[in-house]
């Protein structure tokens, strides 16, 4: 269904970077230490103090600029926004204005479902900056207390501002999960948005159609959102509420101020935040306690070399190598790099990528999912996984009966050949196959008489029988025996 | 002769012969200020049983022929704005009346490490605005050549001080003059660093890209001395400059030959006190009489200076000072008191049918903001934090900011012109001597004049410094300033010192000071 307007969404993402120490401090960067206990009189603000930069931070902060395609500036500077909030100790906060360290990058993304078309998402700018405190607000019994924490106060933040080039909810989480899955790979952030270490907040507008061609509604920040998934309930929210307004009201870009709106998850819905009466003045200027940052050629290219294998040329060497499709690729690349090293090395043992896919997929990752562990904690090796393929292979074991073997492999640490005469699995001559078939053709001519009729399922029911005759017995071969013999009667 | 009129040198050399012990020498110059400060008032605290403990240890330490540091029990006091571990620092401003940093700047750690004797904090201009000293929240510092008038500032009390025998040698800090102008009314020598010379980590910032802490001392050798203890290279802050520091000490009586002293043309003009001018010539003609050729001069964008040093000074200044909003140290409204304002007034709009202006009333936290800043500040910091949010705002700071950073780089330019042709700049340190206690309170603009000859250098980033070279007719000091191209500290120690060697107007004392 078309619906009459273009949703237009560009998303500002905040993320923590993965240093020892803070951005201007030696404090740890830890999460979750007793309140107040990683901070000294540098990111408390105190009188006299003096911010020296973290070269980590900075050196993490290309590393993600590099990958994200942007150019780099050779001079940047920082800058100091200027606010009074009590979780912000210095009453400003040390973060780049006009001359980010870097600028004009994309990332491309896609969905394995085919529900877009492969896009580049232009990326705006990317600058690093301090976090502030943490404000706790406590209003029981009417006794409006505030506490502060300051042990985030001066984390090193990433702030990755997109254009406003998605138009979907599907498509914002699509930019979502690969940035996140890019950030992961380059090891810059853990991403974990419960500790706010990736922080989101969309601007959404839309482009409506009408007789004298497209017009835009006014944009609306959405915050608040604390999930992949609520970023894109909140979009589709957003979207069918402005085309609502838009129908009443028919205002248009600049003629109401830019809103903020923040998403309740639980009644999934956007609810204005309450207006600021003036348009905030952060009254940026450069801060004189820190020297500019000078990036040389030889420091760009120092980070391209780090970058290692990225997510998106992954996939393609994984469908162009080992011959499977963009969704198991997609699936497999998400999983992350260790579980696709597991997988390059299954595909190449057993020369058969498609299989080693999904043994992978269903098997490896349900296990590792049930167990609750990472891919290195897992009980088999490839070349142990790799016996048991090579047994569905030569047709010694069925995938159902693999299956078991798998999971008592898992459980007892044995090896596929050990299970599998411990549960007395051989493989059964054709022979035998074809004697078994014609004995029980012979005893059951009312199922005889209904696969000649053709009912084909019927077969199901002789099949059932050899199994229980002989345990090894490989079911599909059985099947086609079955209908061979009884086509030639 | 009484002790507190030898110089650190000397002091120094008697304290390493044994001839006197710190101790000894501390009592002389707490007697000192226990006879006179009463009405100089250049101390905010005087650390009496500390500095006798620290100097009885130093004495010990001696007497064991332990190592001792570069200025093992010699007193020094410091301005109330370098931060002092579990001891006040309140840049006398009530804001920080009761706070206690908990950590030492780094100047105060080289001094402690260097074995000083830390005998007490000045008084100074609140958060160094100012000129004068007046504009301290807790007591007006008098100039000890004459009570009635001011010492200068921001580094007034520092200045007085050293004047009055109080102390041998102190620490101060010049944003745009505050360690020059002093000095020179109050006829010591004070040294205003290069730019990133001194490190500035635990100096509670007025405007860090101007701000520079330095020493004043009797003579150029003192200063000397000092100065090779308080500057270095600092990982704490980024802006202080890794290069060597030169042995002063070594060097400073080496007179210059062939020196090129540059005569600014602007600076002889209107405004300009005939004494004061006559003074300056004189010393300029000491300098001809010890081989020095003289060079007129120009500093075209000169005459621009104060007028963008205050445009810098307060935008940086408006943001240095949004830290003091009574959330986490320093001064606090009364929160109990404001609770009950808040709803009184809200009660009687709200009687009156006023419920717009009752639902516009501030909240708790933005009145406590308010309310805390406004108790907490001097008039004087609230001007330049108005003149700073109002220049940086949008819409005004490429017309106000933007464009004194244009002039700034022009005035730099200025003085690299300039230094191709002379090896130093001698001039007034300010246009008159010392004025009376209230005389420029009314005036601001009157009040930041006085900065004239002083800023350009803090704009520029470069050395400068001031020493007595006359009196005036009712005895009170008259300065002469030397300022140099960047790093040449040496170069202004060694000139200040040929002139103390030929002149004798550095060793004249003020009568409290006991022959």
């Amino acid at each position: 269904m078309t619906k009459p307007y273009t949703i237009i969404i560009g998303l500002e993402v905040h993320v923590q970077l993965l240093t020892r120490t803070k951005l201007f401090c030696r404090c740890s960067t830890k999460f979750g230490a007793p309140p107040n206990t990683q901070t000294c009189q540098v990111c408390i603000g105190m009188p006299g103090t003096l911010p020296v930069m973290n070269r980590e931070a900075f050196k993490l902060a290309l590393k993600t600029a590099v990958a994200l395609n942007c150019e780099i500036a050779d001079f940047t500077k920082w800058d100091r926004k200027q606010y009074y909030y009590p979780d912000l100790p210095k009453g400003y906060q040390i973060s780049q204005y006009d001359l980010p360290f870097s600028h004009d990058g994309w990332l491309e993304i896609g969905d394995p479902k085919d529900r877009f078309e492969r896009k580049k998402i232009g990326i705006i700018r990317a600058h690093l900056e301090e976090d502030a405190g943490k404000s706790m607000h406590d209003e029981v019994a009417g006794q409006a207390d505030s506490r502060i924490d300051l042990n985030r106060a001066g984390t090193p933040l990433l702030e990755i501002v997109s254009q406003p080039d998605m138009r979907s909810a599907l498509e914002a989480k699509a930019y979502l999960s690969e940035l996140k899955l890019l950030l992961t790979y380059l090891g810059v952030s853990d991403c974990n948005m419960q500790e706010g270490s990736l922080r989101v907040d969309a601007n959404i507008n839309l482009h409506v159609d009408t007789p004298e061609g497209k017009v835009a509604t006014p944009i609306v920040e959405v915050k608040n959102m604390n999930s992949f998934r609520a970023v894109e309930r909140a979009m589709e929210y957003e979207a069918g509420r402005h085309y609502q307004v838009w129908q009443q009201t028919h205002q248009r870009l600049g003629d109401v101020p830019k809103q903020t709106r923040g998403w309740d998850d639980v009644a999934n819905v956007t609810r204005g935040q309450r207006h600021k009466e003036e348009s905030s003045d952060y009254r940026y200027f450069p801060d004189p306690d820190l020297v500019p940052v000078c990036v040389s050629e030889a420091q760009i290219s120092e980070a391209r070399k780090s970058l290692g294998e990225l997510p998106a040329a992954l996939r393609t060497r994984l469908e162009n190598t080992h011959g499977i499709k963009p969704y198991d690729s997609d699936v497999l690349v998400s999983a992350g790099r260790g579980l696709v090293d597991y997988f390059v090395e299954l595909a190449e043992l057993s020369g058969d990528g498609k299989l080693a896919s999904n043994w992978v997929q269903q098997d490896v990752m349900r296990t590792l999912n049930e167990q609750k562990i990472e891919i290195d904690q897992f009980r088999l090796q490839p070349t142990q996984l790799c016996e048991l393929l090579k047994a569905i292979q030569d047709g010694q074991i069925d995938t159902g009966r693999a299956r078991e073997v798998f999971i008592e492999m898992v459980a007892s640490g044995k090896s596929a050949g050990e299970v599998m005469e411990a549960q007395g699995i051989e493989k059964v001559d054709e022979s035998e196959l074809v004697e078994l078939c014609q004995e029980l053709i012979a005893a059951n001519p009312k199922i005889v008489a209904d696969i000649r009729s053709g009912k084909q399922q019927a077969a199901g029911n002789l099949i059932g029988q050899a199994k229980k005759k002989n345990p090894n017995v490989n079911p599909g071969r059985l099947r086609e025996i079955v209908l061979d013999l009884v086509g030639k009667m | 002769m009484s002790l507190v009129r030898l110089s650190a040198t000397e002091l120094l050399a008697q304290l390493t012969a044994g001839q006197i012990t710190s101790v000894h020498l501390t009592e002389a110059y707490l007697g000192q200020i226990k006879r006179h400060d009463p009405q100089v008032k250049a101390f905010l605290r005087v650390d009496t049983q500390r500095a006798l403990d620290r100097a009885a240890e130093i004495d010990k330490r001696r007497r064991e022929g332990r190592p001792l540091g570069r200025l093992a029990g010699l007193p020094v006091a410091i301005k109330d704005l370098l931060c002092t571990q579990g001891e006040p620092t309140t840049c006398a401003s009530r804001i920080l009346e009761n706070f206690k940093p908990p950590y030492d700047a780094t100047v105060i750690a080289r001094l402690k490490a260097a074995d000083a004797v830390l005998i007490g904090k000045t008084n100074m201009d609140e958060f160094a605005m100012g000129g004068s000293t007046e504009n301290s929240a807790f007591q007006k510092t008098a100039n000890p050549w004459d009570l009635e008038r001011i010492p200068g500032g921001s580094s007034g009390g520092s200045a007085a001080c050293v004047a009055a025998g109080m102390a041998p040698m102190s620490v101060g800090s010049d944003t745009g003059g505050s360690i020059r102008q002093p000095a020179g009314l109050c006829g010591v020598t004070g040294l205003k660093p290069t730019y990133g010379r001194v490190s500035r980590y635990g100096l509670v910032a007025f405007a860090s890209s101007l701000d520079q802490i330095g020493p004043l001392a009797r003579t150029a050798e003192d200063t000397a001395l000092l100065l090779e203890v308080l500057a270095g290279h600092d990982p704490l802050d980024s802006t202080s400059v890794d290069l060597p520091v030169p042995k002063y000490s070594a060097t400073v009586k080496q007179p210059l030959k062939n020196l090129r002293l540059g005569l600014v043309r602007e600076h002889f003009g209107e405004g300009l006190d005939g004494e004061v001018e006559a003074a300056v010539r004189q010393a300029v003609a000491v300098y001809e009489s010890l081989g020095a050729t003289i060079k007129d001069i120009s500093l075209p964008h000169g005459k621009y200076g104060v007028a963008t040093y205050y445009i810098i000074a307060p935008c940086e200044a408006s943001s240095n000072l949004a830290r003091y909003d009574g959330v986490h140290y320093g001064h606090r409204t009364d929160e109990k008191k404001m609770a009950a304002a808040i709803a009184a007034q809200r009660s009687t709009l709200e009687a009156a049918g006023k419920h717009v202006e009752a639902e516009a009333l501030d909240n708790p936290l933005v009145r406590m903001y308010r309310q805390s800043r406004a108790e907490g500040f001097g008039p004087e910091v609230k001007r330049r934090i108005m003149l700073g949010t109002y220049a940086l705002s949008a819409g005004y700071y490429d017309a106000y900011y933007l464009k004194a950073l244009k002039v700034r780089r022009l005035i730099r330019r200025d003085y690299d012109q300039a230094f191709g042709q002379v090896d130093l700049i001698a001039g007034p340190v300010t246009a008159t001597t010392a004025f009376k206690l209230g005389e420029k309170v009314d005036d601001p603009l009157a009040m930041y004049l006085v900065d004239l000859y002083t800023v350009s250098a803090n704009l520029a980033g470069i050395g400068g410094i001031a020493f007595p070279c006359g009196f005036s007719e009712g005895g009170l000091p008259i300065g002469l300033q030397l300022q140099a191209p960047p790093f040449e500290e040496e170069r202004l120690l060694r000139a200040a010192c040929m002139f103390q060697r030929a002149t004798d107007w550095h060793q004249r004392w003020p009568s409290m000071v006991p022959a």
